[in-house]
């Protein structure tokens, strides 16, 4: 359970009030994308490749046309040739043709479930008969889906203009390769050379998908004027209009998006997918298009995350210490460029402070659904490996887990493996928490392993709106342009409230549409609470000031003489003797004779954004006769800054390490012989359900970061980071044999145990 | 002046020297400073990557102030889920 810290000047901050989205999400108001409805739509529907690789020959719709109540079918020949250029739309650069193609196939298919052609229809049925009637010649090609398999040099290339970047001489033959990045320090051979005991190992993981309950859904309305309205589910409003502009060829300002409730995202709905197809069709159909993805097409063609193969080589000496480090990450980036591997590079060593290093990374496309952002991006692929590694490295040595990590953590004032220089870190104090909990006591049984790992994530900041707008009561509205995927509302509201002064009941957060606030960065990056949040203070502070104004302008007296505490101004001015206080609530009633309404927003570029770090430890018992692994405890302590409402704050810690305990133990892409997915429903690509799961023991740190006004850090994804190894380090310990492959299924636990067992 | 260490990605552009001593009081003008002495360099940071300011990193801060003795990394532009 959470101890934060004592602050008596704060009121509202750290405190725990009922979530404003509760009881819209309980009771079934919430409007999520699939619940938004126009006059007369139509229902549009994407035909997909059914081939992994495939070259598109021809595409026949006249007969689809020709049904009647079929009123659109567009394929990529509708849709206008986007440049190769990379654009800031998100947090990352994307390439905006790849993004174009990815929409929509053009001339070759790169996985199965890419889109091909698109339909909308009076109703289901016939837009699916139109689908049936699409007769698309296909030259199907050799495909690779492994990550190993696709950087042979013979293997089937996807792109012929694909060269790979970062090699030393300039490669004169197309690749899947794409991109080799990497960072040293010290002198590696040195560094073994002077080790004690070397472990090394290669580990692989499996693509696996963020699992949001909500399938990606939008309405699309193109006026005859050519306004468009797009209603969509996404992780950002801005973001949506702005691939959709550069897909279609438009300008941003005739796109008006509308945020809907999300029904989760974990950076898999930091793309676009289905909203320039269902605006294209609109167009075509001369109507509102609606377009609801099925479970199967989620998994079929939407992004997981990567699948790796890394190989890991640590070096120490006797006493624990890590002298030398040699890391190798080869991910699959799916049907286009842009895997996470530069984090996972950048993160593999972020908790370790070691002389010499070679962490190298290779970016390599496969014919699999394009990757997307998952929380922490990368880091929990790289951290299964290393932290696996280490665990091998304190096994061999007879040293805790905690204890190794201890010896070589970093803190404040060292260097970062990625170069910067870190500073107000809480890591030490996290791997402290973990060490004086409960569960670090507990015995063990027959069977039972308990595993601990720690791990890391940047944070960012960037651009960010907020606006506060004091109603005619005195009530007030916080307007925020970010879509509240993990409780954003209640701490803008929170922190609106603090810097107001007033009760967090009388402030009302709200996520308005593309048009009715300024720009924000998407909600990603566990940025919001961070960025969002400072742009939130900077207007609430702009308010106040606005507030002791109208006040010092109402009791004719300077603005020096007004205090604003707890929502009421009171004048200071010895020779204003019968000024009475003046609450929010009066100073609102009569706005009109000071100035006109009470409004301010503020638009930033928020720097300063500071990391995060994990440690969690996890014990399970593993069935010898079936490989079963049930998860008995599960603990985790994460340095969050200050947590503004910490019941969200161990929400996202708890919901970060239930993803990371599925990842370990049972999710995976399955693909038959010819590269189809076998699996693309929660019947056979198992999540985590509550009852697979203990209650997850969140301790929140909190080490503040003085960059911004209440010590936030961002907490959304330093949580999934650790779990994949924390899991796998628990179950060596209770089966006594490394599997370094995930999912730890029970097949391959049983397969382990048995080839051990000779 | 600012010590500024290049990600090995912007070793293509400088011939291989990732280390620097560059007089400039922003990150704007050390962009523009860094594209002056290897031509495409200030375009691939603009593009792809962060600039960490004595430790704090920044994304399109072009404003962000450098002080004489600041110590800069160019790293990969980080996102996130």
């Amino acid at each position: 359970m959470s101890e934060t810290l004592e602050r008596p000047d704060l009121k509202v901050v750290g405190t725990r009030p009922i979530r404003p989205d509760g009881a819209d999400k309980v009771t079934g108001r919430a409007a999520y994308g699939a619940d938004y409805n126009m006059p007369g739509q139509l229902v549009g529907k994407v035909l997909r490749s059914p081939h992994a690789h495939a070259r598109i020959v021809a595409i026949d719709t006249r007969k689809a046309r020709a049904i009647p109540g079929v009123k659109a079918v567009i394929t990529g020949a509708d849709l206008p040739e986007v440049a190769s250029a990379l654009h800031q739309g998100g947090e990352a650069a994307s390439n905006m043709r790849d993004l174009a193609m990815n929409v929509m196939a053009r001339d070759k298919a790169l996985y199965e479930g890419h889109a091909v052609a698109a339909v909308a229809a009076i109703s289901a049925a016939k837009a699916d008969e139109a689908l049936a009637a699409i007769e698309v010649t296909y030259e199907i090609l050799p495909h690779v889906i492994e990550v190993e398999d696709a950087m042979r040099p013979d293997a089937p290339v996807l792109h012929p203009h694909v060269f790979t970047e970062g090699l030393e001489a300039k490669p004169d033959k197309a690749s899947n390769i794409v991109k080799r990045s990497g960072f040293n320090r010290g002198d590696v051979a040195e560094g073994f050379a002077s080790a004690d005991v070397v472990v090394e190992g290669r580990y692989t993981t499996q693509p696996v998908h963020q699992g949001y309950i909500e399938p990606h859904a939008t309405v699309a309305s193109w006026g005859a004027d050519g306004q468009c309205v797009v209603w969509a589910s996404s992780q950002g409003q801005f973001m949506v209009q702005t691939y959709c502009a550069k897909v279609l060829g438009l300008e941003n300002s005739n796109i008006r998006v509308i945020p809907a409730e999300i029904g989760g995202g974990f950076g898999g709905k930091t793309t676009v997918y289905l909203e320039p197809l269902a605006l294209a069709l609109s167009r075509a159909g001369g109507a509102p298009v609606k377009m609801v993805m099925t479970r199967d097409e989620v998994f079929r063609a939407t992004g997981p995350t990567s699948g790796s193969v890394m190989y890991v080589k640590l070096g120490a000496k006797s006493d624990g210490t890590i002298v030398a480090a040699d890391i190798e990450l080869k991910f699959q980036a799916g049907a286009y460029a842009g895997s996470p591997v530069a984090q996972g590079c950048m993160t593999a060593l972020a908790c370790y402070d070691v002389a010499n290093f070679t962490i190298t990374g290779w970016d390599v496309v496969t014919n699999t659904p394009k990757v997307a952002a998952y929380r922490a991006p990368g880091a929990p692929i790289a951290a299964f490996a290393v932290e696996s590694a280490v665990d091998e490295l304190a096994r061999k040595l007879n040293i805790d887990p905690i204890a190794i990590r201890e010896k070589n953590a970093v803190v404040s004032g060292g260097k970062a493996p990625y170069g910067p220089t870190y500073q107000n870190i809480g890591y030490v104090e996290t791997l402290a928490a973990l060490k004086a909990s409960d569960h670090y006591k507990i015995p063990l049984g027959p069977n039972q392993g308990r595993g601990m790992a720690v791990g890391f994530w940047f944070n960012i900041g960037g651009l960010s709106t907020g606006a506060i707008h004091v109603q005619e009561d005195g009530s007030v509205v916080v307007a925020t342009s970010n879509p509240d995927i993990g409780g954003s509302r209640a701490s803008m509201a929170m922190m609106a409230a603090e810097t107001l002064g007033v009760p967090v009941e009388k402030v009302r957060p709200v996520i308005p549409d593309t048009a009715s606030i300024g720009f924000s960065m998407l909600t990603g990056g566990s940025r919001t609470t961070y960025a969002t949040g400072m742009a939130v203070v900077q207007a609430a502070e702009r308010v106040v000031a606005d507030l002791k104004r109208r006040a010092a302008a109402l009791w004719d007296t300077a603005v020096e003489n007004v205090e604003w505490k707890d929502g009421v101004a009171t004048c200071l001015d010895a020779a204003k003797p019968d000024a009475r206080p003046l609450p929010l609530a009066r100073l609102a009633a009569t706005a009109g004779r000071t100035g006109g309404p009470i409004s301010a927003e503020a638009s930033i570029n928020a720097q300063g954004a500071g990391p995060g770090f994990g440690a969690h430890l996890c014990d399970v018992e593993v069935d010898p006769e079936t490989g079963q692994v049930t998860v008995l405890r599960y603990t985790a302590a994460q340095d969050v800054g200050r947590a503004i409402h910490p019941s969200y704050v161990e929400g996202q810690v708890q919901g970060g390490a239930a993803q990371g305990v599925g990842w370990a133990l049972n999710e995976e892409y399955v693909f038959d012989r010819d590269g189809r997915m076998e699996n693309p429903g929660f019947l056979d690509y198992r999540v985590p359900v509550a009852s697979d799961l203990p209650m997850i023991d969140a301790i929140l740190v909190e080490v503040p970061n003085p960059r911004h006004p209440y010590g936030v850090k961002g907490v959304g994804e330093v949580p999934i980071v650790p779990p994949l190894a924390a899991v796998a380090n628990a179950v060596r310990g209770a089966t006594g044999v490394r599997i370094p492959d995930l999912p730890l299924s029970p097949p391959r636990i049983m397969a382990a145990m048995e080839k051990a067992q000779g | 002046m600012a010590h500024v260490t290049l990600n090995a990605e912007c070793a293509a552009f400088t011939g291989g020297a990732t280390e620097f001593d560059i007089a400039a009081d922003s990150v704007g003008r050390l962009v523009t400073e860094l594209d002056r002495r290897f031509p495409g360099l200030g375009e691939f940071v603009e593009q792809r990557m962060s600039v960490a300011i004595d430790g704090e990193i920044h994304q399109d801060a072009w404003i962000s102030p450098i002080g004489p003795d600041s110590d800069v990394y160019l790293i990969p532009r980080i996102g996130g889920g």
